[in-house]
Formats: C-alpha cells, sequence, structure tokens
C-alpha cells in the first residue's frame, strides 16, 4: 500500500495489511501522522498528535507480528480521538481552557484502552465544543473546525473534530460522545457513519461528562464493517463507569450480512415529518425507505417535548457539573456556552424532576412502538452544514437560532437512550447530509444491519475528501 | 404558560445568591435570556400530565 492507498483505506483494510504484512503499522502510522500534519492546518480537527506515542505503539504491533504472536483485529489502525477522552500523557482539555491547567491523565479512557489492547494506534486528540456543549464546534479558544466537504462550513458537534478528520482521510477511525447529537450531528454534516449506542452499553470512564443522565460515547467510521468492529472491540462492562451495563460483549461484526431481511422496519413522523428547510432532509429519509422496501409510518407520541426535557435536563446536570468554576472564574469560560451553563446551574428542581419523571413516561411510549417495529426511520439533521459564524436559520418563514436547531430530530431519541447508526446519503447535492437507522434498546446489531444493507445497495456510502 | 411572563432576570438574581453564584453584570442578559429559553421547554414538560407512577427515570441501585 502506498500513501494515497492507506488515506483511503479503511480500518478493516489496514488491519488486514499489517497482519498479512502487506504493510507495517509504523508505515500506516507514518502515513496517518504526515497527512494530519499537512491538512490539519486547513481543517483544525487535531489540538494534540501524539506522534511519539504512535510510532512507539505501532512498533509493538510490528514487534508483536514479527515475533509471530496473535495480531489484535485492530492492528495498526490509526485512531483519534474527541478530546474529552483520557489519553495518557494528554491534558484532557474537553474543549476548555479550563481543563488545559489540569495534569496530564495518567491512564487511557477504558474505551481507548480496549482499542489500544486490539492493535490500534493512538495518533491525537480532536477539537470539539466547550465541555460538549454545542452542536458546530465553533471553539473560541481553539478555534472552529471547518467542514471537509466547504471550508467556510461548520463540522456540526459537539464531535466536530472527530467527524471532520474521518471525513478528510486523516484517521479511518475516530471516538465522539453523544449527550443530545454530538455524534450524529457532526456525523450527518460530514458524510460518514457514526455509531450511538444504547444508553449504558459502552464505558463513558475516563472521559470528560457533561450530563451524565443523557452521555453516550460511540464510534466514527467510513464503512459499516469499521464501525461495527471497533464497536464490539469497546463492548462489555466497567465498574469504573456506574451507568455502564453488566451485560455480555454481543458482537455486531457477525451478524452484518444478515442485512436488513426480517426486520420490520418505518418511517417516524409527526415531529420528524419536517418542513421548511427540512422537507429536502425528510425527502432523503423516503428514499431510504423505499430502497429498504418499508412503507408504514409511525409516531413516537410527544416527541417535542422529549426534546425540550432533554434541553431541561442537559442544562441543569452540565450547569451544575461545572458550578464550581462557574462561580470562581466565568470569564474563562468560552462565551459561546459560557451563558447557557450559568442559566444551566439556575434552573429550579421542580423542572428537572418533572423531566425526569416524563422521561419514564415517554420510554414507555417509544418501547411500544418497538413491539410492532424493530427499526425506524428519521433525519439526522434537518439541514445540511450551516455556515461558520451562522447565527439564525429561517424556518416556515420565521427565523429561529441555527445551532440548537440542528438537534431537532436527534435529541427526543438520545433521551431515551435508543441505539442508532447515522448513514451519509450517496449524492446529496454538495453537502453531505445523513438518516439515523434507530433500533431497540440492546439491538445495536439490527441498526448496523440495515446500515450494512444499505451500504451494499448503494444507498449509503461515505462522502470522504482530500482538502 | 405562566413561566413566559417571569421576571428572568428577577430570578436569575435571587436564586444565584441562594447558591452562592456571582453573575457578572456582562454576563447578566446572556444568562436571563437563556432562563427564558430554558422556561419556554420547561413549559412543555411542566404543563403535561403525568401518572403518579410515572417515577425519576435514574434508578439509584446501593
Amino acid at each position: 500500500m502506498n500513501a494515497d492507498d492507506l488515506a483511503r483505506a479503511d480500518a478493516t483494510a489496514i488491519a488486514t495489511a499489517v497482519r498479512t504484512g502487506a504493510t507495517t503499522a509504523v508505515a500506516v502510522t507514518e502515513a496517518a501522522l504526515a497527512r494530519i500534519v499537512q491538512r490539519n492546518p486547513s481543517l483544525n480537527c487535531f489540538t494534540a498528535i501524539t506522534a511519539e506515542r504512535a510510532l512507539a505503539t505501532a512498533r509493538s504491533v510490528d514487534t508483536r507480528r514479527a515475533a509471530g504472536a496473535e495480531q489484535g483485529p485492530l492492528a495498526g489502525v490509526p485512531f483519534a480521538v474527541k478530546n474529552l477522552f483520557d489519553l495518557q500523557g494528554v491534558v484532557t482539555i474537553a474543549g476548555s481552557r479550563i481543563d488545559a491547567e489540569r495534569p496530564p491523565a495518567i491512564a487511557d479512557a477504558t474505551i481507548v484502552a480496549r482499542l489500544v489492547a486490539a492493535g490500534a494506534v493512538p495518533v491525537g486528540a480532536l477539537n470539539m465544543d466547550e465541555y460538549a456543549y454545542g452542536f458546530t464546534t465553533e471553539n473560541s479558544h481553539y478555534g472552529p473546525v471547518h467542514n471537509p466537504h466547504d471550508l467556510s462550513r461548520v463540522a456540526g458537534g459537539s464531535s466536530g473534530g472527530s467527524a471532520a478528520a474521518v471525513a478528510a482521510g486523516l484517521v479511518p477511525l475516530s471516538l465522539g460522545s453523544d449527550t443530545n447529537g454530538s455524534i450524529r450531528v457532526p456525523a450527518s454534516l460530514c458524510g460518514i457513519f457514526g455509531l450511538k449506542p444504547t444508553y449504558g452499553r459502552l464505558s463513558r470512564a475516563g472521559a470528560r461528562l457533561f450530563a451524565t443522565s443523557l452521555d453516550h460515547v460511540g464510534p466514527f467510521a467510513r464503512t459499516v464493517a469499521d464501525l461495527a468492529a471497533a464497536y464490539d472491540t469497546m463492548q462489555g462492562p466497567d465498574p469504573r463507569d456506574p451507568v455502564c451495563a453488566e451485560r455480555p460483549v454481543e458482537p455486531a461484526a457477525g451478524e452484518l450480512r444478515l442485512g436488513a431481511s426480517g426486520l420490520r422496519i418505518a418511517v417516524l413522523d409527526g415531529h420528524f415529518a419536517g418542513t421548511g428547510p427540512a422537507a429536502a432532509a425528510v425527502a432523503n429519509v423516503a428514499n431510504v425507505a423505499k430502497a429498504l422496501g418499508a412503507s408504514r409510518r409511525v409516531e413516537i407520541p410527544e416527541a417535542a417535548r422529549a426534546r425540550a426535557a432533554a434541553f431541561v435536563i442537559t442544562a441543569a446536570e452540565g450547569g451544575n457539573l461545572h458550578l464550581a468554576d462557574l462561580k470562581t472564574r466565568a470569564a474563562d469560560f468560552d462565551p459561546m456556552t459560557r451563558d447557557r451553563f450559568l442559566a444551566g446551574a439556575l434552573v429550579p428542581a421542580a423542572w428537572v424532576i418533572e423531566a425526569q419523571r416524563f422521561r419514564s413516561w415517554y420510554r414507555e411510549q417509544v418501547l411500544a412502538l418497538f413491539r410492532d417495529h424493530d427499526i425506524l426511520l428519521a433525519s439526522a439533521t434537518p439541514c445540511p452544514a450551516p455556515l461558520i459564524g451562522q447565527e439564525m436559520i429561517e424556518i416556515d418563514g420565521a427565523m429561529v437560532p441555527a445551532r440548537p436547531y440542528l438537534g431537532v430530530y436527534t435529541q427526543p431519541l438520545s433521551f431515551v437512550g435508543l441505539p442508532i447508526v447515522t448513514v451519509p446519503l450517496r449524492d446529496p447535492g454538495p453537502m453531505p447530509i445523513g438518516v439515523q437507522i434507530i433500533a431497540a434498546p440492546w439491538r445495536e446489531a439490527d441498526a448496523l444491519r440495515v446500515a450494512w444493507a444499505l451500504e451494499r445497495d448503494d444507498v449509503t456510502t461515505a462522502m470522504t475528501i482530500d482538502c | 404558560m405562566a413561566e413566559r411572563s417571569f421576571d428572568a432576570e428577577a430570578y436569575v438574581d435571587a436564586a444565584a445568591a441562594l447558591i452562592g453564584l456571582p453573575i457578572d453584570p456582562a454576563h447578566r442578559p446572556g444568562v436571563a435570556i437563556n432562563l427564558e429559553r430554558l422556561a419556554q421547554m420547561a413549559a412543555l414538560v411542566m404543563e403535561f400530565p403525568l401518572p403518579d407512577e410515572a417515577e425519576p427515570a435514574p434508578v439509584f441501585r446501593p
């Protein structure tokens, strides 16, 4: 494999090439680091590049192979992480200036350690909205992440660096977090695959939390097989995260080839039906449904209220988490997040408790839908990427704030922790946009099977670009 | 929808004092605007009738 091949290769192809000796982990890592150094200045994805550790890790992968030792499923695969995940020896800044004063992390986050144990090579940390509170990665401290498909537009957020790095071919695999849409929104706006697993499926230990009631972690990739391989590697209980479920590993990779057969699929209506600028996005969902032979439409009751409840819980938990710093050094917060955190710290208990009670009620409504359906479809975002700095967007003749609007279709679903794969549409127009493949709790494999079938049939494909 | 007509700046001052959170006068208008947005969202939740059996979602396991 030459450097160009490596830039285009997915994680599965790289690991196969490393295992068979067609290339070495060091060669793959050097090529990835060279691409990052060359292209990151225009994208602003990376906040730290761990070249020394990456090369040392790659050398150890190659040494193990030379000694005939068993190779992990991600042998030699470069990956990078949203900068809220602990990377040993790197300061976990979580997009903030305040956390940049912390000492370097003494150990990797649990899911980072699991990827490394599988042979993957950590090459750096990625830009994000401060403390994950945003959908656009317009970070005032570290600068905005630029969308690889149009550098004047946002990459989405809060895991914007994670999505842009994969879409631009800097790494085949990255990690992000999703509290209200922070994996699914940037995956949609950058044209790649993202998986937000079931709430509690993957350990969040060693990841800087935002709103613990809603925080999830998960991978980004350019193929469904890579998404499944990374997800399978990261599964398993973890006593360091009280939310992480004590469930056995349920591998999904082996089920992909079952495709969509036997799954009952419907399109989400009502709140997700979309009007105004969202009409085009929702038409995309109809095309995906048609390709899957799905004609049923169903409605989740009170989805708009669910979004509101998620909004309240997020603000209150985020505000409380950062209360000590808000009291003593509010001016050091990003102006993009500061007033929202301050307001969140003042939310009355009645609102939060009611929102959490509503969450239980709403969960029952959602679970009832899954008695008759296995997969639900909805647009991931109501529109492609807005411009960097764009404050407002017109919806049905009214101007509304653009940034929170990006989460209108993701928030009501993460609110009850459903596993969701965002798939990028093939030929969406000049800018990418994605569709959410939504499964029942703990049925990540169903969503990945449908995504795999759509990829196989050329309905969805990662929209990657050299820039 | 009583929440929409509440005096957000007065609430900010009172609630911030209660929890010992100083609000810089330069930040106060932005905080009040965000509380008004939160109040609009919360109104959607608060107006919805829930059965007494609906417990808060998080479960603590000792």
